[in-house]
């Protein structure tokens, strides 16, 4: 009646994920009881659960991938604690629980912190930045996000019912295979990743379609903001990469689910091929994550030092140098498996070869710099930060690139130290300084500046305080997913990476804080302009936050920054440069609960597949074919906003900058 | 020291020996011309690098102090976004650099193919190598025995290495020998190491392979020639005799096994692994008592 | 400036009678392009992520091709008249499906229906005659579960087999929505997507008719 499962699949016997598990339902329940008595429901159902306007999905997916961040940084902070206490010692975590634990590790900040994040901000960004209402296909951005947060409550339903994969955050067979691991964690894993790749594979073809087909009048593609660029490159990649990904797991469920022999080590399986098809996928979605943060530090540092970016052109080439690029090096992840000189010496000279545009946008932020009035708000301490991080990361990774030093350093603790060096310094500090610098235009009020800045600089020590011991340890000779070990020269350099991972809580910390405060105190920081950090491209041009339609109407562009040069220009005048414009009444999408509803269908089959209860997988399909049947045939698509509040809303917004503009003339 | 400080301080006197042996990491000081080559790759491919990275980060935190918008004496230059020159100095030297380093890569990836056989004019030791969960086979095909955990080789000899897996993915990786290379069911891979000098080098497994992971270390032993003929002619005097039923045995999960060794090879055991004439390793006793479960797991020590 | 848009009269595959207004087209710079457009390009889209799908069952197709553990291999097994049969079918089915387009370019309810109901009828034999093949295979001892060469066959030409499926549901979906709605504008643009699937999955089936079969029934000697 319910396949596989039993009461035997909550872990009462195990204190530690039955307390975490424990405590997780409580904080829920909790949170949802209080919500309800406030009676939030209906407004939240209204604004945010069923919307379809980009800006309101871009912070849900912000909100969901900053919730996985606390989860998955806890499953760091167990495994720096273990390996600092497994000197001739059994730690605390047993090998099952341990092994868990890097895994999901590894898998949550990925799928469910990294991509939504980063998603997020381009879902939050993008359409404002190219002067558009919305993105291509607003309904199926919303069931995007729903997909993507139903596969992050799968694999954390694991941690109470049932167990993860034990494999790494990438299940290679054969120990993936049904023998090897027959328990239900790598179904659990399969399962929450297809479904939420699903969704991030219509965000790419939403995203792609969006830049390609939906600009302002006059934005030519040379004109299109940096951002807009690297958002492309990345969706690109995730329309050329994600669907590998779906048929390599896919292959391995119908390995582990019918008996099938893609990789198994009977009936001639090749268990090699797993390596190749997921590195196919696996390297460009590396590049999916660090290109929308090399596009908001562009947007960061050009803003804060007063210039516009240094040779846009040569920007724009590096990235799609760096996306195309990104198919051709994937073998790099695998060269100690034996491939030959040749076919490992290609791959590594093109590993370096990415390495050039990546070292071009460097130095062009580095010249955008030059000339400049740098101001160091917390977001450009992020860039900053980046920058020196970054590139010694990217050394690294041309160290690795090269054969013979892989052979020394492949899956040691120096590769972990790499990785970690250009996602944290690349893509975390990424998502941190575009989460500040978008802040105020999403919420109306500026983050506190103070907590920010001292939370980036836990964030900047701790790195290099838990990072550095690892380049060590693995130069020592140390393997990583170690439980325990007994060489004592580890030992001393994994106090130390124990004593870094405490310094970045200290950061998190202080981000929880700087969060709090501000909205307390956010009558006092009020944007009251759009305009918090005097920004050069469309988004700021719009109150904070901006209407549900964006722009009264689309403007019209003649240069690559549309919104400086008519700031400068009114500046010059001392009042706006722009007349009122003719407004005219504005369709926008209607909501829909169709992402919602699908999600919820979706967590029903996945569900239902990992512990095989057949029936409930057909009522699940059924009832996800029956969500978009229903939303077929829906016959009003969007709700019309009346002229006059257009024009009310705008006229507020020109009032606003017309007195702004007036008492800086004074001063 | 005062009382209560003492206790502390005494607990944290192992740290400083091993830190001043953390001076010599295992991976740079390599004790055979395998790892000698790849560290020289390795080394040289940082200085270059340095010689880049080191002026661009100083230039990064230069530019970003000196035109900080409090310094007035910093020219303001508003609109220099575009300079030919730059771009191309910009572009050029990335270029060259990985012009350098790929040359690098090319010819050391082909002398250092693990596959290469070395050359020296020492007679080679063909071992062959059998990953299990949780532990290590290593046969001697030409001396006729078996080693679990413990590979010992006469130094100055190169070694012709075959590697196998009984069940899933392994990396065998002596860090103080040099290059690593996968262990995969069904499939040899071929690996050529040398010890210079007699020694003890410590080894494991480089690819997670599931609970008994961390207990699959090993040490290798490179002694004399002498010591190794001895060291033969020992083995073969006592031990279990390593037949099909014993490698059966083999393929059950176990961990943190002592070494131990085999006086006798049944014929061409490696090649009926590698050809799949005999079955792949067992997984976790999903349908075995408990019983048999803590019989597992009681080997383990720490 | 932007150059002078392009301006068609109407759009002679999708509106032969011209009954839409006139809409720009190419270069982004003359704003949002058309809803039309949007939805077309953005399914263009998804077809090449599909295309990326099966390329990656391709690949494993052609590096397991030889790994069949002592079983039957392809040459032994492929019956090419039956995959003629299918291929007729889907081939005929995309000349149905395409007369139902103009169809719905004309606005005509009736032959919409009938062409689509051909086609749909074309594309359940197709389905019909594979799964007959498959069944066939299974209870020779050449199931997917035999060796890896039978998975990744299974895998390749089911995966294209189960796109097939669910467009046939789509087909039923469309031919509903047409009668219920008629020819309203949204459900037009579903439609175009839907008939770009249809004309994909049969390339998809054609590349699989000539790498899976015409490649398998090859002597061995002549293969690399």
């Amino acid at each position: 009646m319910f396949g596989k499962l039993t009461w035997q699949a909550i872990p009462f016997d195990q204190p530690i994920p039955l307390a975490a598990g424990a405590l997780v339902v409580f904080v829920i329940a909790a949170i949802l009881i209080w919500v309800a008595a406030k009676g939030y429901i209906p407004y939240l159902w209204r604004e945010w659960i069923t919307s379809v306007d980009h800006k309101r999905i871009g912070i849900m997916y912000c909100l969901l991938a900053a919730v996985m961040l606390l989860r998955g940084f806890i499953d760091a902070l167990m495994m720096r604690s273990q390996q600092a206490l497994a000197f001739h010692a059994p730690g605390y975590l047993p090998p099952e629980h341990y092994d868990q634990i890097f895994s999901a590790h590894g898998t949550i900040m990925i799928f469910f912190m990294a991509m939504p994040f980063v998603i997020g901000l381009m879902n939050f960004a993008m359409p404002l930045q190219l002067g558009v209402r919305d993105v291509a296909f607003p309904t199926l951005n919303s069931v995007s996000f729903w997909l993507t947060a139903a596969g992050a409550l799968l694999v954390n339903i694991s941690l109470v019912v049932g167990e993860f994969a034990r494999t790494g955050w990438l299940p290679y067979p054969p120990l993936s295979e049904l023998t090897y691991s027959p328990g239900v964690g790598v179904d659990y894993y399969l399962w929450a990743i297809q479904i939420s790749g699903i969704g991030t594979l219509m965000t790419g073809i939403n995203m792609v379609t969006t830049v390609l087909k939906i600009r302002a009048p006059g934005m030519s593609y040379m004109r299109m903001p940096i951002f807009c660029w690297t958002t492309l490159a990345s969706n690109l990649l995730i329309v050329a990469a994600f669907p590998i990904l779906t048929a390599t797991l896919a292959m391995l469920l119908l390995d582990r689910y019918v008996g099938f022999h893609f990789f198994s080590n009977e009936a001639a399986g090749n268990a090699m091929m797993f390596q190749n098809l997921i590195w196919a996928w696996g390297h460009p979605e590396v590049y999916i994550l660090v290109l929308p943060a090399f596009g908001i530090f562009s947007e960061v540092v050009a803003t804060f030092s007063g210039k516009p970016l240094f040779d846009r052109r040569s920007m724009i080439i590096a990235t799609l140098g760096i996306c195309i690029l990104s198919l051709c090096v994937w073998l790099h992840h695998f060269f100690t498996m034996g491939a030959g000189g040749d076919v490992n010496a290609v791959f590594g000279i093109a590993s370096m070869i990415i390495a050039v545009p990546t070292g071009v946008k460097i130095y062009n932020w580095l010249f955008t710099m030059y000339g400049g009035r740098v101001r160091f708000s917390s977001a450009m301490l992020w860039a900053i930060g980046f920058m020196v991080t970054f590139v010694i990361g990217g050394m690294t990774g041309v160290l690795l690139a090269s054969p013979p030093a892989d052979f020394l350093l492949h899956n040691s603790l120096f590769l972990v130290a790499h990785f970690h060096n250009v996602i944290i310094g690349g893509v975390v500090f990424g998502v941190f300084a575009g989460y500040t610098y978008w802040f105020p235009k999403a919420f109306g009020f500026v983050l506190d500046e103070r907590l920010g800045k001292a939370a980036f600089w836990c964030w900047l020590v701790g790195f290099y305080v838990a990072f550095v011991p690892l380049y060590v340890v693995g130069l020592e000779g140390m393997t990583r997913r170690m439980q325990h070990y007994d060489r004592p020269e580890w030992y001393p350099w994994l106090l130390v990476a124990g004593v870094g991972v405490l310094i970045i809580l200290c950061g998190i910390a202080l981000q929880i804080a700087q969060l709090w405060v501000s909205i307390r105190t956010r009558a006092q920081r009020r944007d009251l302009t759009g305009d918090p950090w005097d920004g050069r491209s469309l988004e700021w041009s719009t109150t904070s936050p901006p209407p549900e339609f964006n722009f009264a109407v689309l403007p019209n562009v003649t240069n690559d920054e549309p919104y400086w040069s008519i700031k400068q220009q009114a500046r010059a005048r001392g009042e706006l440069v722009t007349p009122e414009p003719e407004y005219a009444p504005i369709q926008v999408p209607r909501n829909s609960a169709t992402g919602f509803v699908t999600a919820f269908f979706a967590v029903l089959t996945g569900f239902s597949l990992i512990w095989q209860i057949w029936w409930l997988v057909i009522l699940g399909l059924v009832g996800a074919y029956a969500t978009f049947v229903a939303f077929a045939w829906r016959d009003v698509h969007e709700t019309e906003i009346p002229a006059a509040e257009v024009a009310r809303i705008d006229r507020a917004n020109r009032a606003a900058r017309a007195a702004a503009l007036r008492e800086e003339a004074v001063q | 020291m005062r009382r209560g400080g003492s206790g502390v301080l005494r607990s944290l006197l192992p740290v400083v020996p091993v830190s001043l042996a953390a001076c010599h990491p295992a991976v740079l000081t390599p004790a055979g011309p395998v790892g000698e080559g790849d560290r020289i790759v390795l080394l040289d491919s940082l200085s270059i690098m340095l010689a880049i990275v080191v002026p661009t980060i100083v230039t990064i935190l230069g530019f970003a102090y000196w035109f900080r918008a409090s310094n007035r004496r910093a020219r303001y230059l508003p609109d220099f976004a575009y300079s030919g020159r730059i771009e191309l100095i910009v572009w050029s030297i990335p270029v060259l650099v990985i012009f350098f380093l790929g040359g690098i890569a090319w010819i050391s990836a082909h002398l250092l193919d693990p596959a290469e056989p070395l050359r020296s004019k020492a007679k080679p030791l063909e071992v062959q190598v059998v990953a299990l969960d949780w532990k290590w086979l290593f046969i001697y095909p030409q001396q006729n025995v078996a080693s679990i955990n413990r590979m010992v080789v006469p130094a100055g000899a190169p070694l012709e290495l075959r590697i196998t897996s009984a069940s899933v993915f392994n990396v065998f990786f002596v860090p103080r020998l040099g290059s690593e290379i996968y262990a995969m069911y069904g499939m040899t891979t071929r690996l050529n190491l040398q010890a210079d000098q007699p020694g003890v080098y410590f080894g494991l497994s480089a690819h997670f392979s599931g609970d008994g992971f961390p207990g699959m270390a090993f040490d290798v032993h490179a002694v004399s020639a002498e010591e190794f003929t001895q060291w033969t002619a020992a083995t073969r005097e006592t031990g279990p005799v390593l037949d099909e039923a014993a490698y059966r045995q083999l393929l059950k999960q176990s961990q943190d096994v002592t070494p131990y060794t085999y006086r006798s090879v049944q014929s061409g055991l490696f090649d009926d692994i590698v050809e799949q004439r005999l079955p792949p390793g067992e997984g976790p006793p999903t349908a075995r008592s408990a019983a048999a479960a803590a019989v597992v797991l009681a080997g383990r020590q720490y | 400036m932007s150059a002078p848009a392009l301006r068609l009269a109407h759009d002679p595959v999708f509106d032969p009678a011209g009954i839409a207004p006139p809409e720009v087209t190419g270069h982004g710079a003359g704003g949002p392009a058309p809803k039309r457009i949007i939805v077309g390009y953005g399914f263009w889209i998804f077809l090449l992520s599909d295309v990326i799908m099966f390329s990656a069952f391709f690949a494993a197709y052609a590096v397991l091709f030889k790994n069949t553990a002592g079983g039957p291999s392809a040459h032994e097994l492929f019956d090419l008249r039956n995959t003629a049969t299918e291929t007729a079918c889907l081939l005929l089915s995309t000349f149905t499906c395409g007369m139902a387009s103009l169809a719905v370019g004309h606005r005509n309810q009736k032959w919409t229906q009938l062409a689509l109901l051909v086609t749909g009828l074309l594309g359940l034999v197709f389905i019909v005659l594979e799964i007959r093949e498959f069944t066939g295979f299974v209870s020779r001892g050449a199931g997917p579960t035999r060796s890896a060469f039978l998975s990744s066959f299974f895998t390749l030409v089911g995966c294209h087999g189960i796109h097939v499926s669910a467009a046939l549901l789509w087909l039923g979906t469309m031919m509903a929505q047409f009668y219920a709605k008629g020819f309203r504008q949204d459900i037009r643009h579903r439609f175009l997507c839907f008939s770009l699937f249809w004309h994909a999955l049969d390339i998809i089936w054609v590349a699989i008719f000539n790498l899976v079969y015409l490649v398998g029934v090859l002597p061995p000697e002549l293969l690399p």
